[in-house]
This record gives structure tokens, sequence and C-alpha cells, in this order.
């Protein structure tokens, strides 16, 4: 087996945004979700993270907002508040998608 | 730059081969990459994107942002559209998928060749980012004759260079010098040059160093009028934007002097800094996603929808009715935007 073993290169992964939704609760924890289990749960807590604060503190200045929608060159995040938590969809864009 | 010490060595001798004879240096890591880059001045950079620690878009992420005169092409054998789309949104020349036959090699040499003498035969890179000043210098000096067509936003004006003169202007309704002072005035958009029209009858008279200086004389004292009086010019702007239907608020603030302006906002300091918060907070996650610069945020609620978004120095939070297709916001904050510069 070690001698099959020097023959395996380890194959370098890189990134790719996924196309799905998951949800999460008031404090960020998330409960579900389409995400493939290649993308770094860490991101998806980043990316609810900022979406809760924005939530937040929209209402703690007077301007509530029930949904947020981001927009980058090459992904669109969409959210909707749920009771204090979000529903978060990820949509990468491509040459071939349809603009909004 | 690549992983594979093969890989490298190949399209050494590849790019060796191309008529211009370039040097050119491999890293086999981002990290020796950014050494490289560091210590000698490079005008192109091939990168692999499927690369170990530090991927190709982080690479070309930070080489776009230290070193924008650097040519950049991704290249890549993992054929997935994603991250096309998001190699090009950092800004690279171009994105190759790695050649599999002779033909797409040879293709592949050929815009490499173009890429690397394009930076000698037209000059410099980044002409975009001089002033219109600067540019109608160099049309002027150079005795050349062309038709300026320059965008900013939903405005579009027209300059007509004959034989190294200004000979006539045009933008919305105005045409002669005020057309000249108008387009003079805006403090940034696209140019292109298309095709001179000397049939264009003469409207401007005046040597064009003689125009530029005039110009720039009436820019400079509605800029110190602006600054003796600053509570008054700083509500114009505004109260013309939000002439515009379906605005309820608005809020523009630039980013350098800090300095805020608002129109029909009960709290503003409250609205100003969650708007602040939140184009920093989602131009960070931009960053770290590798998904291109922010371009707007929309918020939908159940009292009014609202647009985020940086313009040039500027950051805006505009609230508009809740009546309003999102289509239609988008259309509007395009003109928002057009008009400020304006």
């Amino acid at each position: 087996m070690g001698l099959l073993n020097l023959f395996n290169k380890s194959s370098p992964s890189l990134l790719r945004l996924p196309a799905g939704s998951f949800t999460v609760d008031r404090s960020g924890a998330l409960l579900a979700g389409t995400l493939p289990s290649s993308f770094p749960s860490e991101l998806a807590r980043e990316i609810a993270r900022n979406i809760l604060t924005s939530f937040r503190e929209a209402a703690a200045a007077h301007l509530p907002l029930s949904e947020l929608v981001i927009h980058y060159p090459s992904l669109k995040i969409s959210a909707r508040e749920l009771r204090g938590g979000a529903v978060i969809f990820l949509t990468p864009k491509t040459s071939d998608s349809p603009l909004n | 730059m690549d992983d594979d010490p093969d890989v490298l060595e190949t399209y050494r001798d590849l790019i060796a081969q191309l008529p211009s004879k370039p040097e050119v240096d491999t890293a086999t890591s981002g990290s020796r990459a950014m050494v490289m880059l560091e210590d000698r001045a490079y005008r192109l950079l091939i990168c692999d994107l499927k690369m170990p620690k530090m991927d190709g878009l982080q690479v070309l992420s930070i080489v776009r942002r230290k070193y924008p005169q650097i040519r950049t092409v991704a290249f890549t054998a993992v054929q997935d559209e994603q991250f096309r789309t998001r190699a090009y949104a950092l800004g690279i020349d171009q994105f190759w998928y790695k050649p599999t036959n002779e033909q797409e090699i040879k293709l592949f040499q050929e815009c490499l060749e173009s890429l690397l003498g394009q930076e000698v035969e037209t000059g410099f890179r980044g002409v975009q980012s001089k002033s219109l000043v600067d540019i109608i210098q160099l049309e002027c000096m150079s005795q050349s004759s062309s038709l300026l067509r320059i965008t900013n936003g939903a405005l579009t004006g027209k300059i007509w260079i004959l034989d190294g003169e200004v000979v006539d202007a045009e933008t919305g309704d105005l045409r002669g010098e005020p057309a000249f002072q108008k387009i003079f005035s805006w403090h940034a958009g696209t140019f292109e040059t298309l095709p001179a029209e000397p049939s264009r009858p003469r409207t401007i008279f005046k040597p064009y160093n003689g125009l530029l200086l005039e110009c720039a004389q009436v820019l400079d004292e509605s800029r110190s009028r602006a600054e003796q009086a600053p509570a008054k010019v700083d509500d114009s702007p505004l109260a013309a934007l939000s002439q515009i239907e379906g605005i309820e608020f608005l809020l523009a603030r630039n980013g350098d002097s800090k300095h805020q302006v608002n129109r029909g906002l009960e709290n503003p300091k409250r609205i100003g800094a969650w708007s602040r918060q939140c184009l920093e907070n989602f131009r960070a996650l931009g960053e770290r996603l590798q998904v291109g610069q922010l371009e707007q945020i929309e918020g939908t609620g159940p009292q009014r929808q609202v647009t985020l978004a940086r313009h040039g120095k500027m950051e805006f939070c505009v609230g508009w009715k809740n009546s309003l297709p999102v289509e239609e916001i988008r259309e509007l904050s395009k003109k928002v935007f057009a008009l400020w510069d304006s």
C-alpha cells in the first residue's frame, strides 16, 4: 500500500461557489441547507453573520427590512428575514446566466 | 505560475518561442510569485487557478490590486464557467482553458503575443484613469483629428477635434462652448475615440489651451463659491435628485472627506451609520469570497425599499417608494449616480 501511495499526488482544490440555500437562526447557527459539504461552513456562517447584522441594524435605525439582495459581478446573495433568523440563497452568476 | 513543474517547463518553452522572445520566470506557488513580483517589474502574469494554499483567484486578486499595470491571464484545466466569470470579475485580461491540441496552443501563443505587444504598440494602459484634460491635450498636441465620445452614466457628450483644435462639442441640448464646459465638469466616465468628422461645422474658435484654461477657471470659481457657502450648495444636487419620481429619501457621503448630505431623512446619523457599515461589511465579504467588487445592495421592507451603492468616492443610500418595481429602481439608481456626477 505504501508503494502505491508514492504515486498519489495530493490535488489542490479550488473553492467553487455553490448555488443553494441555507437557513440560520437568530444567533447565526446553521439549521438546514442545500449547500454541498465541500463549501466551508465557516464561510456560510460569515455570510449569515453579515446578513443578520444588516437586518438587525436596519431595524434599529427605524428602517425595518424583510429582504436583502447583494449583487457582486459573479454572485448574488438574497436573504429573507425569518423571525430573527434568515433564509439565504446563493446564486453564482456566469456569462450565460440571466441578469437578475 | 503553476504548481506542476512539468507544466511550467512546457509552457516556458512555448512562451519563449513567441516572436517577441520574452524573458520567462516561473513560480510553483502563489507566495513565491508574490516575492518575485516584489523584486522585479513584470509585464504579464500567467496564473494557474488550481493551486495549493494560495489559489489562483487569490493571487490574481492581490496582483490586480497591487500591480494594476501587469497584464494577467488565468489558466486552468478546470472546465467551469463560474471560475471564468469570477476571474473576469477580478479584472483579468484573459481566461484560458489549458490547450489540448496544437491548434489551441497556437491560438494561446498568438493571444499572449498580442497581450505583450499591446503595451508597446498602443502606449500606456489605464488611460481611462486620466482626466479629460489629459485626453484632450494628448489629442490636440499630436495634431490629431478625431471625435471623442464621453459617457458619464446615462449622459453622453461628444467633442470634435480637427487638426489639433477643438471645433465643436455637444451634450443634451447644449452645443459649442457651453456643451464643452458641461462635459468638462464631469468628474468621471468613459471615453472612446471615433473617426474624425472633418465636415462638422465649427462652433468653437478658441485655441484648445485657452479653452481648457477658461473651463478650469469657471470650475475653480464655482468650487470656491461652493466652499464659501457649503450648506447651500450641498443641498442643491440632492434637491435635483430628489425630484426623481419614487425617491423618498437620499443620503450621500464622500468616502474621503466623510462629508455627508441628506434629504428627506429624520434620523440621518443612524441610517448613515447603518449604510456605511453594510457597504463595508459586504465589500469585505466580496473580497473574502473572491466574487469581484460589491455592485449594489437592495433592501425591501414593509414601508419602503432601499438601495445602497458605492459610486466613485461617494456612498449612496436611497429610499424608494414600495410601489416601484425592482427593475425600475435599478434604472433610476443609475440615473441618480449619473446626475450626481454631472
